[in-house]
């Protein structure tokens, strides 16, 4: 009990030291603005600049004045001289701010401008629809006014608080009353209704009447709700509003709901004659309702698409174009198939001379008419290990085997033994030749799954006695005696979630509890860089599958984008209302995909950094993705036990697999992307034909038009095979390149 | 009931009295009532909200269970300093306390004295992480490995197991406990069977060991009681498809050496061979050593001098030679591999004449081939052997009458193979040169078989060609154990001793009425057979397959074997009704 009033000091102490925390977060971010705009980054393709709109430029001048506010001067210089703007305008805008609030908390001020930048990023792709929400908010920014209450006073406004009842509980009639095709469109108004006209109570302090309003309507929501409804119940003052970040964005960001054109004016209608101004505020201030032309849609396509945090994507969000196509192979001299057995002899060392070009590695592949310029982001060039490894894998993919229902893959089943319960995140390399593992002890572990040892590099004097130019220097720097099978990796202070090889193989990234990404090298097995930056755990990695790029997401609601050899990140990708949880590269590295605990995925393009896609239909936290092999798919998995297919180019979900029981935490795509494996915490590894449901979707085509779903409830016919581990939940998955699945779990022995 | 939980949910808040204890315990005495309610409530909340704070971490931690450094993490992240101190892998033991009217929970921090601690031996040292692999599916089937759970679910095992004990007794046991039983005994056979084959295949609990011999026992008990047994309510007996159970049987009885039962057992054994809707190849493995061990066995009865193991040897022998016969495949090569085993066992100079006996049975009822290439050019050498036991100082009855039995046995098998492959005529002199010591007896034998083809040549030329045919299609009876060992001459069905084979090949499916029985009578009191009979229902699978009124062939072997069985039983007809 002791520990509580400790708690409950540090709760006030924590006041005090945020400022510091967010200021480092903040000043990551203007770097990140300065290298991008200066070109100094890889990403020599600046984003797309045009004339400032309003919002943004009272960004760019709240961001000046934090900096000069920090005493950045040579930032406060770079970024004026960027943006364009002049002094006198900042200036001005400076007077205005410090006259409005020259004693304000710093902390306080940190924190609206970090909100606020989320904000204006996540609003960048919806542009065209300029909201006075958000213009109201960047302006207030601008006042410097602590952007919590600013975001809250928008509940000051005052009703009767025991009339709210009332007006729930006849809009409430009403929808039950009206026609069985609008009822179902209406219900989605329940949720985003219940949560702000309680917060509304809470803000306001009517806490009984809160409490009441809660008992009363909370069972009438959805259950794939009642997680946040748990968080709500919990919230019945004010001043915890007031640090929950979660419902703050929940505030706000709104609340997107489709809604057909009748079921709209028939609302419309509702509300207006009975003069029911509570609600009809909420809907105007909190709610974005996407009206659509056409039939109202269904409850069950209401269904598979609701779920999330923060409503459903707007149709415009998803209308953006990705280039979901791959890129063109470099061209690689590929030795002949008669000297193939040569060239096993002597591995990776191909006689240049007798070498053609493989014709079907140029000809066959046309420019794909989706996928992006080649130089669209900057990749790094490859060097003669890259090709060698290219080379290889051409070579594997002759001799991979052709999956399909009929021809299942065998699985093999990496067991971690004596792990007690502490295996936390675990990656193969693209080879399959080692394994890693992250554990909640802070160890990485390296394992070997071939005869080949692991070796290190020999020290520094060692080497110096090596004959550089002897054919085989990259055998004899390794130093024999430290060869093993595993070696450990120690340096993290926290619980490792997330770890991913380097396509080349040289590198390990690891991201843990304690708040950084770490990158290993393979080659002397220590640690070479500690990323800084999110602050908060970090659940996910991921290489770029080109290397150089790799992205990190956690606790702190940001995805960011990061290069191997700059240690502040490259892009901030923030729109998520809670965690992300897992981050994947889409194989052309042109566009990262995110999941959260806010139970959407979206689609964030690396170049400029805007949010391409938002994925809603998850009833859970996101805890696994996979893209398709061709890019043009993806597949989610959550803690609800579905796996999700959706389709990139058109923004749409394309299937619903049932069948699991718990938490999917690993799901890949067979190297032809005919298969589709999932691994659960249910100790049981599923395939499904990825491939059939892709091809049933692709034959109708209304879908794309409207945006409106109907899945075919077919899991079973798409389910091919279920094999149960002995309770051992499946943490990861991966196929070879010849297609042999390999899944690995840590033996729970209780 | 989703949303009585939820509004419970809602209304879960600290009491007050705990705040004012704890108030109390950090020396603050007077608290006010709004106060401790105030507190209370935010309390709840920031503890509510750690909570769910560590969820997160137990879900990417991938665990079901939150844990104290779950909740340690989400301290961490709130900026919270983080307990310190031992963490407790137990459940933290609450005491309850009441007095004075207010009731308390709390948590009994005991003392530590640092020199125990420093004292207490070091635990012992955790194995490190290790990394196994195993395959979970081979091109889409789940190989049956140890390292992968049991492919059939429990629940399929359970009524597997418990319906032929159902069957058995039908209402004699109450149903609980059939149930409780039934359930050990699914995972007895799955343990059993499985911990034969493999032996780390699952960690038995202490309790189901001890249940497991327990149901074995009973189960053992029933089937034997219904093979063996003389119970005429019994109508329908079921046999358990598992064939281990009679290398398990065959080892109890070779230990006990209970020659009555091995009998029976081996007349189940060739019951099971005969029936073409059993598929016992994949018992083969469990099958081929109990027949074996009743060849070769060294001992096979108490007492070897006077009672009649020889005949079971025979029989055992005919049963091996049926199933090389029927499963012989070039991938088992069970054949070969017998053959081999025999021929070893001949070989060795140590072996006893039992075991010897056994094996030339063995060999002998493999066909003439074998007897011709194996046999034959070792009738020399033990008809060497013979002699000096023969001629030699009396050591003991045992060798005297194996040594017989031997020879007997040899000259019946070699006399035919001889007589169709010696060209005439048959000069005493030569066979001796040519066999040693057998030579004389052998040229008498050859004369007799000889004379005996010719005769049936004559007679009933039919007979051979009939035996060679699959049984189904048999129309003829003909004389012969019902064995479809086309090459064996019917003289041979003479058994050593003063034993008389004979057997029927009675009713065919067009012939329903009884066939005509003969009879194999065994040593000289069939006098006294009694009319005890079993009628054994071979039914397989369910119980529900068992009756078929269509009686396809019905083998009778009576066999008597006096003093041997228990009083009542003096002769025992044995019938199976094949489906």
């Amino acid at each position: 009990m002791a520990a509580v009033q400790d708690g409950q000091m540090e709760l006030d102490a924590e006041k005090e030291t945020k400022p510091e925390i967010l200021s480092d977060g903040t000043s990551n971010l203007s770097g990140n603005t300065a290298s991008g705009t200066l070109s100094s980054s890889p990403l020599t393709a600046a984003p797309a600049g045009g004339a400032p709109k309003m919002e943004d430029q009272q960004t760019l001048i709240a961001v000046l004045q934090f900096l000069k506010r920090n005493k950045l001067t040579d930032s406060v210089e770079i970024l004026r001289r960027e943006a364009g703007l002049g002094e006198d305008q900042e200036d001005s805008q400076a007077t205005d701010g410090s006259g409005g609030g020259k004693g304000d908390v710093d902390g306080g001020d940190a924190n609206s401008l970090l909100s606020r930048v989320s904000i204006t990023s996540a609003a960048a792709p919806q542009s065209m629809c300029d909201s006075p929400l958000m213009f109201m908010l960047s302006a207030a920014g601008a006042d410097d006014q602590p952007d919590v209450s600013v975001v809250l006073s928008a509940y000051s406004q005052q009703g009767d608080p025991s009339l709210y009842q009332v007006y729930y509980s006849g809009l409430k009639n009403f929808i039950e009353s009206v026609l069985d095709c609008h009822r179902a469109e209406l219900s989605q108004l329940f949720y985003p209704l219940f949560v702000h006209m309680y917060l509304e109570l809470v803000y306001n302090n009517h806490e009984n009447e809160a409490k009441a309003f809660f008992e009363k309507f909370s069972g009438d929501q959805e259950c794939y709700y009642q997680d946040d409804l748990r968080v709500l119940c919990g919230l019945t003052k004010k001043e915890h509003l007031k640090g929950n970040e979660v419902l703050l964005d929940f505030r706000t960001s709104r609340f997107v709901l489709r809604i057909s054109r009748d079921s709209y004016q028939l609302l419309k209608r509702h509300l207006q004659e009975r003069h029911n101004n509570q609600i009809w505020n909420i809907i105007q201030e909190h709610l974005y309702i996407d009206i659509f032309d056409g039939m109202p849609r269904s409850k069950s396509q209401i269904d598979s698409m609701s779920g999330s945090l923060a409503g459903e994507g707007k149709r415009e969000v998803n209308k953006a174009k990705v280039f979901h196509g791959l890129l063109k192979e470099p061209e690689i001299e590929v030795p002949l198939d008669d000297e193939d057995d040569e060239a096993e002899n002597e591995e990776g060392k191909p006689k240049k001379k007798k070498t053609k070009k493989d014709s079907l590695g140029s000809k066959s592949k046309k420019q794909d008419p989706n996928a992006p310029q080649q130089n669209r982001i900057p990749l790094p060039e490859l060097k003669d290990s890259d090709k060698l490894d290219k080379i290889m894998y051409m070579k594997e993919s002759t001799k991979r085997i052709r999956l399909g229902p009929e021809n299942l893959p065998s699985i093999c089943f990496y067991t971690f033994l004596n792990a007690y319960q502490g295996l936390t995140a675990v990656d193969f390399t693209d080879d399959s030749s080692l394994l890693a593992g992250g554990f909640a002890d802070s160890t990485v572990r390296v394992w070997s799954v071939t005869p080949k040892k692991l070796r290190k590099v020999k020290s520094a004097a060692d080497l110096n006695m090596i004959d550089k130019e002897s054919d085989d220097v990259l055998e004899r720097i390794m130093d024999e005696k430290t060869a093993s099978e595993s070696k450990i990796l120690y340096g993290h202070s926290g619980p490792v979630y997330g770890v991913s090889f380097s396509p080349d193989r040289n590198y390990l990234l690891s991201s843990s509890e304690d708040g950084t990404v770490r990158l290993w090298s393979l080659l002397t097995f220590t640690c070479l860089v500690g990323y800084k930056g999110h602050n908060y755990p970090v659940w996910d990695t991921q290489f770029s599958p080109f290397g150089y790029y790799f992205v990190s997401g956690g606790h702190d609601r940001v995805a960011r984008l990061w290069a191997t050899d700059h240690y502040q990140p490259l892009r901030i990708f923030a729109g998520h209302l809670a965690d992300v949880t897992c981050t994947r590269f889409h194989p052309n590295s042109n566009y990262v995909a995110t999941g959260s605990t806010d139970r959407t995925i979206r689609l964030w393009d690396v170049l400029n950094g805007n949010c391409v896609r938002i994925f809603t239909g998850h009833k859970g936290p996101i805890h696994s993705l996979a893209f398709s092999p061709n890019g043009k798919f993806l597949a989610s998995g959550s803690t609800d036990g579905r796996v999700l297919l959706w389709d990139i180019g058109h923004g749409l979900m394309i299937g619903e697999l049932k069948g699991h029981t718990d938490t999917i935490y690993s799901l890949k795509f067979s190297r032809d992307g005919e298969i589709l494996a999932s691994g659960s915490m249910d100790n049981t590894v599923r395939l499904w034909n990825s491939m059939k449901a892709f091809d049933e979707v692709e034959t109708d085509d209304f879908t794309a038009t409207t945006g409106h779903i109907h899945l075919p409830d077919n899991s079973q016919e798409l389910l091919l095979g279920t094999y149960h581990s002995k309770s051992t939940p499946v943490t990861h998955l991966h196929f070879t390149r010849r297609n042999l699945l390999l899944a690995a779990g840590a033996y729970n022995s209780q | 009931m989703a949303e009585e939980r939820r509004q419970k949910l809602c209304s879960v808040i600290l009491p007050t009295e705990s705040m004012k204890a704890m108030a109390e315990s950090v020396g603050v005495g007077s608290l006010q009532e709004d106060s401790c309610l105030a507190l209370s409530e935010e309390v709840s909340y920031r503890i509510k909200e750690i909570a769910q704070d560590a969820l997160k971490f137990m879900h990417h931690g991938k665990r079901r269970k939150l844990t104290t450094g779950d909740i340690d993490h989400a301290l961490k992240l709130k900026n919270v300093e983080p307990l310190y101190g031992f963490q407790s892998q137990e459940f933290i033991p609450f005491r309850f306390a009441s007095g004075g009217g207010r009731e308390l929970h709390f948590y009994e921090e005991k003392e530590v004295d640092l020199s125990d601690i420093i004292n207490t031996p070091l635990p012992r040292v955790p194995l490190d992480v290790s990394l196994k692999a195993h395959w979970l599916s081979i091109d889409g089937v789940q190989p049956a490995i140890p390292e992968n759970p049991p492919p059939v679910p429990k629940e399929q095992q359970k009524t597997d197991s418990t319906e032929p004990l159902k069957a058995v007794k039908p209402g004699q046991e109450e149903e609980g406990s059939i149930q409780t039983k039934g359930q050990g005994a699914s995972s007895a056979e799955v343990k059993g069977s499985s911990a034969k084959m493999v032996p780390l295949k699952m960690r038995m609990k202490p309790r189901s060991t001890h249940e497991l011999s327990v149901e074995q026992q009973l189960y053992y008990k029933e089937i034997t009681e219904a093979c063996v047994g003389s119970c005429e309510a019994k109508r329908a007996v079921c046999v358990c498809n598992k064939c281990y159970l009679f290398l398990f049987q065959v080892r109890v009885n070779v230990v006990q050496n209970n020659l009555a039962l091995l009998i029976y057992l081996m007349r189940m054994v060739k019951a099971l061979m005969d029936n073409p809707t059993l598929y016992l190849e994949k018992y083969l493995h469990e099958l081929i050593p109990a027949v074996v061990t009743c060849i070769v066995s060294k001992q096979l009865c108490l007492r070897p001098d006077v009672d009649n193991h020889w005949a079971l040897r025979d029989f055992a022998a005919r049963l091996m030679a049926q199933s090389c016969k029927t499963f012989s495949t070039t991938t088992n090569n069970i054949q070969s591999r017998i053959t081999k085993t025999f021929t070893k066992a001949l070989l060795d100079d140590k072996t006893q004449w039992t075991t010897r006996y056994g094996c030339i049975a063995g060999l002998a009822e493999l066909g003439h081939d074998v007897i011709k290439t194996l046999i034959i050019p070792r009738l020399s050498v033990e008809g060497a052997r013979i002699k000096a036991v023969m001629d030699g100082p009396v050591v003991s009855n045992i060798d005297k009458i194996g040594a017989d039995h031997v020879q007997s046995l040899l000259l019946k098998h070699c006399a035919s193979v001889v007589a169709k492959t010696r060209p005439l005529p048959d000069m005493v002199d030569q066979y001796k040169v040519d066999y040693g010591y057998l030579g004389t007896m052998l040229c008498s034998h050859v004369v007799k078989a000889r004379a005996q083809a010719a005769f049936q040549a004559q007679t009933v030329n039919r007979t051979t060609l009939t035996i060679t045919q699959p049984r189904p299609t048999l129309s003829v009876s003909q004389s012969g154990l019902s064995t479809s060992s086309g090459s064996r001459a019917p003289s041979i069905i003479k058994v050593p001793s003063s034993l008389t084979l004979m057997s029927t090949r009675p009713g065919t499916p067009t012939q329903p009425s009884p066939p005509a029985t003969k009879y194999i009578v065994m040593a000289t009191s069939a006098g006294a057979a009694s009319t005890q009979q079993v009628r054994s229902v071979l039914h397989i699978h369910r119980v529900h397959m068992i009756v078929h009124s269509k009686v396809i062939s019905v083998p009778r072997i009576l066999i008597a074997t006096p003093g041997l069985i228990s009083p009542n039983i003096k002769v025992f007809k044995y019938t199976f009704i094949l489906q």
